[in-house]
């Protein structure tokens, strides 16, 4: 049996992670390609729906990262975004949501080694844990007629 | 077709769940779910709520469900392929235990989807549903179908219906070739009933509260009375809980959802009693305001099915009222419009 | 009882008000709303300890403010609802006029926010111990059972939008749900649709809810909705000492923040 590849999607701001990332790929430092990376401006532009649309269409986890503390290009849209998962958090939990599946960093433009580990690590979990069975069964694709209709 | 009559024990219902599920019909009946009452497939008969006075939903969804798939696509570079939804593969269907008014309600629907172009996904689903009714023993001070032309016996819509004459015995009504088709699985149980049984002795006693002829024509008349639209509705704050109850609602709304490759269509119960629902892309919504939404509720039952369908699009099962968050209570409504001089 | 409709009278005579807001008696021993608007609908005017409706949905509804001055009979959920819709620049001091219906069973007027403030300062403003019940036996389940509990909660939902429509603090002209550019919550009521619509509901009222319940109550189909926001309450009490409806000038929890906010998550 082929071993399971998990869908992550990357959810990260422009100014910190993604140069992180980008840091990552031209220090030839190798991380998993299971990950598909979506800049946003900003992490205080994430919307709490924009997550459930990623599961929703298939991803089997979700990294969200963005500028350290204090290190926000529009200087506070981190720590807006921070109180707003802190809530969110609760509300996935409390909802059966697994929040194991989420993960939050902050990786700086600096920081091209902590991306391929928050990559890395969150995959391997993931790997761990299984595909997302619960959301798939209410996926966008279930509506279909035919099996395997993905996104990608 | 001239209605039999036959008589059936309470004891071989259990049977009769049993021999349409190795059928393989599937079967609708009212479950209950905590404070609420269900329409679902069941299996056996211990699962139906026979006691029940109403389930807090109709029965139009085994013909009009608030989610219906009516088109698949794909999605390619050459363009959008279509793949119509089969109407064939829907199942033949038994609904079963349902009251005198759900099975009227079809009536309506019947009117609004058999209008050109006919409805062809309620019209199949329909014609493949065979509908068993329960008669009504209770009725609650919501209940008004006798104001309009229907009753606790009524068998209009219904494919059979049965009556509790005693502990043991329930009276069968055959009333259609349906009924006839369907009782023919179950014909060994059946005796015949003997004549002289007075079935209205076993109904609950509705009271007439309004006259409908004159309720027609005077909501009819009273389209420019704001004062009284906004009487009404005051408390009114906008949901769609009366029409998505409602065994006659008709209103819908399609969705298209896909992703990048694949997509379908989707058919969605709407309400007139949303904001939204009349609202232009300019930004200007005809009905501004919930008194002017809560009177198109009562004109389209009370003014525009009877004038265009010939059916008054109310079957007096209360539903609306008792569903409703702020007691908007349809009865008393209709009572007042009906008392209006 | 006729001392709540004298006193409603007075207010009409005198126009310190041209409508009041209280309760009536409705059908099958069922309490409504009633906007008095004269002496004859001023009769109608009925209060006990089952009118428990939170009116101050209704202080915002276009059809009732188009009468002029509006009057409220208040119970607690409801001063605490003015009091987060002031914080939210959707009531003006001095613009409601409030009549409290102490559980007592006398009245108080309150002539500013201020006063009101004082007194929910001094009352039980908690969720009911029932409730709190239910969602410490939720919290106690596993997350798949969690999932599993509100799948089937989900299930029933119609989409009829009672809940958002019976919620005071639901007042947006466009609801995220009505916006279909882009469409963020699938208009169907399939379990997606069902569950990205109180998901996006309950997160939206974080830090807003007034714990009144009347999502809950409206609810046709009987889905606890009101445990969603209820559970969200103490946690951002705790990390961010903010509570809803308290304070006629607070600043929404998460609309703001601190440089410190701690949480455990993040790495």
């Amino acid at each position: 049996m082929q071993e399971f590849e998990p869908k992550i999607v990357a959810f990260v701001c422009n100014w910190c992670t993604y140069a992180g990332a980008d840091l990552t790929g031209t220090s030839r430092i190798k991380y998993s390609a299971n990950v598909k990376i979506i800049r946003f401006p900003c992490t205080g532009r994430i919307d709490f729906m924009i997550l459930m649309k990623a599961f929703e269409n298939g991803a089997d986890g979700i990294i969200v990262s963005g500028c350290h503390p204090n290190d926000c290009h529009y200087s506070t849209g981190n720590f807006h975004a921070r109180r707003r998962w802190i809530v969110f958090r609760n509300l996935l939990n409390f909802t059966g949501i697994d929040t194991e599946r989420i993960q939050f960093s902050w990786v700086s433009a600096a920081e091209g080694f902590k991306w391929a580990d928050v990559v890395n690590n969150t995959v391997k979990k993931i790997k761990e844990i299984g595909p997302y069975e619960n959301y798939k069964k209410i996926a966008v694709s279930t509506l279909f007629n035919e099996e395997g209709a993905s996104n990608e | 077709m001239e209605k039999e009559l036959k008589i059936l024990k309470y004891s071989d219902l259990p049977k009769l769940i049993e021999r349409f599920r190795s059928q393989g019909f599937p079967v609708l009946a009212p479950v209950r779910k905590g404070k609420v009452v269900e329409i679902e497939q069941v299996q056996t008969i211990d699962e139906i709520a026979l006691d029940v006075l109403l389930s807090t939903q109709s029965a139009k969804k085994a013909a009009f469900p608030k989610v219906e798939k009516v088109l698949d696509y794909t999605l390619a570079k050459s363009g959008v392929t279509q793949q119509p939804v089969d109407l064939d593969s829907f199942q033949e269907t038994i609904l079963f235990g349902v009251r005198p008014c759900d099975a009227s309600g079809f009536k309506s629907l019947d009117a609004i989807f058999g209008e050109e172009p006919k409805d062809q996904f309620y019209l199949q689903k329909k014609a493949k549903s065979t509908i068993i009714s329960f008669s009504c023993p209770v009725a609650d001070e919501y209940c008004f179908c006798t104001s309009v032309g229907g009753g606790p016996g009524n068998t209009t819509g219904s494919d059979l219906q049965f009556t509790g004459i005693s502990k043991d015995e329930i009276l069968v009504e055959i009333l259609t070739e349906k009924g006839t088709k369907l009782s023919a699985l179950f014909a060994d149980l059946l005796s015949v009933a003997g004549s002289g049984i007075d079935k209205s002795k076993f109904l609950a006693d509705v009271k007439v509260v309004f006259d409908v002829d004159g309720v027609v024509k005077k909501t009819t008349a009273s389209f420019n009375n704001a004062a009284l639209w906004l009487d009404q509705s005051l408390r009114c704050i906008g949901c769609g809980a009366c029409a998505f109850v409602c065994p006659t609602c008709a209103c819908f709304d399609f969705q298209d959802e896909q992703n990048t490759k694949k997509g379908v269509r989707l058919r969605l119960w709407d309400s007139c009693g949303f904001s939204l629902f009349t609202l232009h892309t300019s930004g200007h919504n005809p009905r501004e305001v919930q008194s002017q939404r809560w009177r198109q509720r009562i004109l389209h039952k009370f003014a525009y099915m009877p004038e265009q369908l010939h059916v008054v699009g109310c079957e007096g099962c209360g539903r609306c009222s008792r569903a409703c968050p702020v007691d908007m209570n349809i009865k008393e409504h209709l009572t007042s419009i009906g008392a209006i001089v | 009882m006729s001392e709540l409709i004298k006193k409603v009278k007075a207010l009409l005579n005198d126009k310190t008000i041209n409508v009041f807001v209280g309760y009536e008696k409705g059908s099958a021993d069922r309490i409504r709303a009633c906007f008095a608007r004269n002496e004859a609908q001023a009769n109608k005017v009925f209060f006990d300890a089952s009118c428990t409706q939170n009116l101050a949905g209704y202080l915002l509804k276009h059809e009732v403010k188009h009468f002029g001055k509006l009057g409220i009979l208040a119970n607690v959920a409801a001063l605490r609802s003015i009091m987060q819709l002031a914080s939210e620049f959707q009531i003006k001091d001095g613009e409601v006029y409030v009549l409290f219906a102490n559980p007592d069973g006398t009245f108080v007027e309150f002539n500013d926010f201020h006063s009101i403030e004082a007194y929910l300062q001094t009352t039980d403003t908690g969720i009911k111990a029932e409730e709190q019940e239910r969602i410490a036996s939720l919290e106690a389940m596993s997350n798949n059972e969690r999932w599993l509990f509100w799948n089937k909660e989900f299930e029933k939902c119609i989409k009829c939008y009672a809940c958002r429509a019976a919620c005071p603090m639901c007042y947006c002209h466009r609801c995220t749900t009505d916006v279909n550019q882009p469409q963020w919550i699938p208009v169907a009521s399939h379990e997606r649709g069902n569950l990205d619509y109180h998901l996006m509901r309950a997160m939206h009222l974080a830090g807003r809810c007034v714990n009144c319940g009347e999502c809950a109550t409206a609810c046709p189909m009987d889905i606890p909705l009101n445990l969603l926001t209820y559970q969200l309450i103490s946690p951002i009490k705790e990390t961010f000492g903010a509570t809803a409806g308290m304070k006629a000038d607070a600043t929404y929890a998460l609309s703001t923040y601190k440089p410190d906010d701690k949480e455990n998550f993040i790495i």
